[in-house]
Formats: structure tokens, sequence, C-alpha cells
């Protein structure tokens, strides 16, 4: 996946001068998780900007440049650092258009890696898109393959809007860290948009939905491989975007479905799995059997591999909670 | 030199001796079960791996001065400054191995350990240790006692607000922190001299009005002789100073770090620049130790590591149920 967000930056910034990344590492490093490979080769330094380890100047700097007709692009290393610069995405990126009654436009991208299974503990671990979904004023997405990574990197580029990018450390396709193989699909060489807010229905199935983003969709289409030998068939819904939320994709397969469950690898309260079986319910939508989620619970991510394979949503939690509803 | 009593000398040689037979033999278990294809979540040590080796004389020329009730906050490369510290190190171990022994049974990890015991505590974002530091600087004053804090960063940390921050309160409030700023050139991939346009970060203590030194991290002398001075004047109440110590980093950020981004000559000048080779030469050649001394107290640190790493190794994993333990105080 990370040469698919590269190569997307790379044909965009060929297009439009406007267009710099800045951030730790992304330079001479290719960013950590290499979403910023080659580029420094291809654009040189003015228009890829390593910085120090300056968050808050450095991201609110993107506000200033975005003010003045530039499209910045922000890179901050693990979604766990963004606490240091928090006050110039949620008080200001955010809010700048609707502060300003829609005069001044603010298309910023920031990317940034999500995800844990790997031990890197409670600092290094978290997704956290919840928290940037819960703010007005930012778009969300969370590509879950190289394909989206790539379309939707182009989309969230040519967005006027601040959109808030997330890839997976487990999906990247780094060689050191593992990734499922299926997370590497083709990409096609020109460019193309895969449009922010629009799910994808990766599996089609009848008797119940499963709700999932970024790398637990693989967990959800492994459960629903082996449900399909006992004779269950499972729908499967990419999400891709959490903000703008593609409600139909979601409200049209449950209605056929009639059972939901929502599977989320960012913490269980106040987030992504509630929002979505909030939204079902206040649809009125009759189902078979109580809705359920296997989001991360509400504890910190523990750091021995014991401890985190415990926490970690899997296919073997899907399929239990699904032999559930029929039992 | 010449203060110093043998002892304490042969002290220092042991603990530098130590964390680096610590850090090379971590850095050599870490890529078991991670070859041949490097995996960062196989093997005994899972997750990323920040070694310290070539800065142990921060540590402890820092840490000679500290008593059992003052505290240090680390950084995420902070097994020097744990030993130092006087950390449990069977414990601190068995918490890298991922272990019920561990620490915190296995909770934290390596960027993580906390010893209350010891006043020992590090985090694994950059930057976080000077605004906590100050805070214990806080309590120190507020209850009346004379124990002082070390905070330690990167000299990439140094471009943080937090620290810009936590020096302007800690010289306003008087409070006794020393900052300690480990100057070892490198923030992952990015130059110091990318990053800020003064060639010392201890000139930036100059804005806030407190004492500001430079110091060559080859020589643990010279840093105990700096931090001396601003631990006896944190003790005094007379308020925080900043160190830089420039150290040398002679392995990657994390292990696996293929370092492309590093002229293999900064690598071998760093090497060069080896405290502990500095340290053994001058003991010799002053004839405060003989060869067979500074053998001896290599057996014994090279045993210790043994046993601790037996120690991790041996002892079990915690039940996955404790994952969901301990997230709130019992009220």
């Amino acid at each position: 996946m990370y040469k698919a967000i590269s190569e997307a930056i790379a044909q965009e910034m060929e297009r439009d001068p406007s267009i710099f990344v800045m951030g730790e590492d992304i330079g001479l490093y290719g960013g950590i998780f290499g979403a910023t490979s080659g580029l420094l080769q291809k654009f040189g330094p003015e228009r890829i900007k390593d910085t120090p380890i300056s968050e808050s100047a450095f991201i609110g700097a993107a506000l200033g440049a975005a003010s003045k007709g530039m499209r910045p692009i922000v890179e901050l290393m693990f979604v766990d650092f963004f606490g240091v610069a928090m006050d110039q995405i949620y008080n200001h990126i955010a809010k700048v258009h609707y502060m300003s009654n829609g005069r001044i436009k603010m298309p910023i991208v920031i990317t940034t890696a999500i995800g844990g299974g790997y031990s890197d503990a409670a600092q290094h671990s978290q997704c956290l898109y919840g928290l940037f979904a819960h703010v007005p004023g930012l778009k969300v997405v969370v590509p879950s393959n190289s394909y989206d990574a790539k379309g939707l990197m182009i989309s969230s580029i040519r967005d006027d809007n601040p959109v808030m990018y997330f890839f997976h450390k487990g999906l990247m396709g780094l060689g050191w860290m593992p990734s499922p193989e299926e997370a590497a699909v083709d990409v096609p060489e020109e460019p193309y948009e895969v449009p922010i807010g629009k799910a994808n229905v990766v599996r089609e199935g009848k008797d119940v939905t499963v709700v999932a983003i970024s790398k637990v969709v693989y967990e959800a289409l492994w459960a629903a491989e082996e449900l399909n030998k006992e004779g269950l068939s499972v729908e499967v819904i990419d999400l891709r975007t959490l903000v703008p939320l593609d409600k139909d994709s979601i409200l049209n397969s449950v209605e056929k479905s009639k059972r939901l469950l929502v599977v989320d690898e960012d913490y269980r309260s106040y987030g992504m799995s509630g929002e979505i079986i909030s939204l079902v319910a206040e649809n009125g939508l009759t189902l078979k059997s109580p809705p359920l989620r296997i989001p991360y619970p509400d504890v910190p991510v523990p750091y021995s591999r014991v401890l985190e394979k415990f926490v970690l949503p899997d296919k073997g939690n899907i399929i239990e909670a699904i032999k559930k509803m029929f039992s | 030199m010449a203060e110093l009593q043998k002892n304490e000398l042969l002290s220092m040689y042991r603990t530098m001796y130590l964390i680096r037979t610590y850090e090379e033999t971590l850095g050599s278990i870490y890529y078991e079960g991670k070859t041949p294809a490097f995996d960062i979540s196989a093997g005994p040590i899972p997750g990323e791996l920040h070694l310290s080796s070539g800065q142990e004389a921060a540590a402890v020329g820092v840490c000679m001065h500290l008593r059992p009730e003052d505290a240090v906050v680390g950084t995420h490369r902070a097994h020097h400054f744990a030993i130092a510290k006087q950390v449990d190190l069977k414990k601190m171990t068995a918490e890298i191995f991922g272990k019920k022994t561990g620490l915190s049974s296995g909770k934290g990890g390596h960027m993580h350990l906390f010893d209350p015991e010891k006043n020992f505590s590090c985090s694994g974002i950059v930057g976080a240790s000077f605004p906590q530091a100050v805070g214990v600087g806080i309590a120190s004053k507020m209850q009346g006692k004379d124990y002082v804090v070390v905070a330690v960063g990167g000299e990439g940390a140094a471009n943080q607000g937090t620290f810009h921050e936590s020096l302007n309160l800690a010289a306003l409030w008087k409070l006794p922190v020393i900052f300690v700023i480990e100057d070892n050139a490198w923030a992952i991939s990015v130059e110091k001299s990318k990053s800020t346009c003064l060639g010392r970060n201890s000139e930036r203590a100059k804005a806030y009005g407190i004492p500001g030194v430079y110091v060559d991290g080859e020589d643990v002398i010279g840093v105990y002789e700096v931090a001396k001075e601003a631990v006896e004047r944190a003790r005094r109440s007379e308020g925080p100073s900043l160190i830089e110590v420039r150290v040398y980093r002679f392995r990657g950020h994390f292990e696996g770090d293929p370092q492309l981004y590093r002229p293999k000559e900064d690598l071998e000048s760093s090497k060069a620049k080896d405290p502990i080779v500095k340290l053994e030469k001058d003991l010799i050649r002053r004839g405060i130790a003989t060869d067979s001394e500074l053998a001896n107290i290599r057996k014994e640190v090279e045993e210790e590591v043994k046993d601790v790493v037996q120690f991790a190794r041996e002892s079990p994993y915690p039940e996955p149920e404790e994952a969901l333990e301990n997230v709130f105080s019992g009220r």
C-alpha cells in the first residue's frame, strides 16, 4: 500500500505545483512507513520538507499555507503522537471554513499510521480515527488495500476540505511488518479517484452484515469464508471512509440481512461501532437478533504479545459473535 | 578526576560497562525469530527497540549524583538511565520480554518502564519528559523536600514546544529540575543541523535566564562535573539548569533501522568516541586501576547480564485476561 500512496502524491504533485509535503523523516528516509518514498528525489527539498520535531508548528503551518492557496500534505508518523498538535487540528484546521462562513478553504491532507498487532504498546499502536471523526469539519478516510489507498489519496488531495488520511501499518506491505496478501491488489498506473464517503461491499451475502474498516476487514473476510462452509452467507462492508459516512450502503445491507455486526480496531466507547449501531437503530430497521460489535475493548494497548492478542479483534471473535446471532 | 574516589570511579566504569553489555546483548537477542526475513512482531523481544550503546556517559555522569528519592523522567531510549538509576534489572528485562515478572507484568514494554520505588519513568512520546519533570519539581518544592528531578530528551526533542514551555516554567518558579539533552546528532534520519540553526541547544538556556552547559559525552568525568553543579544548584533551591551532552549513537534509531540516511563515516567517527574505552584508558594511565581489576569487573557484569536474561527467558507470560486489568485504580 505504501507505494500506492507515494505514487498518488507524486502524480498529483506533478499536476499541481501548489502541493507540498511536510513531516518528520518524510524526505531522506521516505517516511518511516514508506508513504513518501522517492518523493524527495523527484521534487527536491523545497516541496518535500523534512521538519524538526515541532508538530504544533508544522501542522499549524499547513493552515497558514492553505489559507494562501497552497495544498499542503502533512505526515505525522504515528496517530498516537497527535496530542502535541491537536489544537491546530481540532480548533483551527477543522473549524476555519465554518468560522469564516465558507470564505476560507482548508485543502489539507494529514496522513498518519495507525494500528497494532506487533507489540509496539500503548503509545504506538492505537487507531484513534474515532477521535478525529468526532470533530465536525474533518473528513476521515481509512483505506484497506492499495487500490483504495491510491484513489483515496488523490481524492483527498483534490478535496477542498481537511482530510485525515489513516494508513494501517499492518497493511502497508513493508516487508518488515506482516501484511495480508489481499491488501496488495493491482493499482492502475494512471491517476484515478476513489470517492470519499463511499463504502465498498467487499463480499456479498444475505444472512448477516459485517461492517468493518482498515485491517479488520480481512479478519471479517476470513471469518466469512469459514462461515460459508457452514452454510452462513456473510456480507462484508469495508467503510473506507468514516466521515462522511456512507449511510445508504450500511442501511441497504442491513435491511436485507436483518443482522448487524460491527468490527473495529479502535476503542469501544463513543466511537465507530456505537455510531453504526445507532444509525441502524435510528432508522427503525427490524433485526432478527440484537446488533453486536467487536471493537477494541476500553483498555490501552498492552505490550506483551499474549496480552495484545487477547484484546485485538480477530477472525475467531467474529465467527463466535456471528454464531451467537444464530443460536 | 581528582576528587573522585577509586570506588566511585570503578562504580562508574561498572555501570557503563553494564549498560553496554546489556544493550548489545538485547540487540542480539532481538533478532532471534526475526530472521531471515525481518519481522518486527516476532521473536522474544517484539516491537520497536531503541538501544543506548554509546550514550552511557550521559546517564552515568548525571545519575551518580542522584539519591533514591530523586526522579528521572526518560525517553523512548531509556535503558541507560534506568540502569544508572538502579532500576531492578531482572524486572526491567522481564518487562522487555513481555513477561509476568516484569516491572508492569508485560503491559508497558521497553518504551514504558515504570519503577516508582526507584523514581524512574519514561515515555514513547518525544518531549513528554520535560513538563512531567516540572511537576516533580513542583511537588518537591511544595512538600518542602530537597529531592531533584532529571528530565531527559534528545536533541530532536529540544525543538518541541514542551521543552521551551517547561524551561520557562521551571526557571520562573525556580524548580529543582535538571534538563539533560542527549545530543546524538540524529532525530531518526534528520540531522541536528537540519532541524535547528543553533549549534548548541544549551545556548537556549540564556533565553530563560538559567545556566546552560555543553559537554562531550565521550568523557564521563566531564559530564559528572557539570551535572554536579546542576544537581547541587537544584538541591539548594536555586532553580533549574540545562545540560547538553554530545553523545554518540552506535546503533540505528531502532533495531532494524537500515540507516541509509547516515554517512558511513559518521557511524565510524561516532564509534571512535567510545566513553567506556576512554575511561578505561584514563583509569589505567593514571594508575587508578589495573587491567585485571577492570577485567574482573567486566566478568562480573557479563555474569549479571546472563542472569537477568535467563530470568526473563524463563519467566512465564501473563494470563491473557490480565490485559483487561488496571485501567482504573480501585477508587
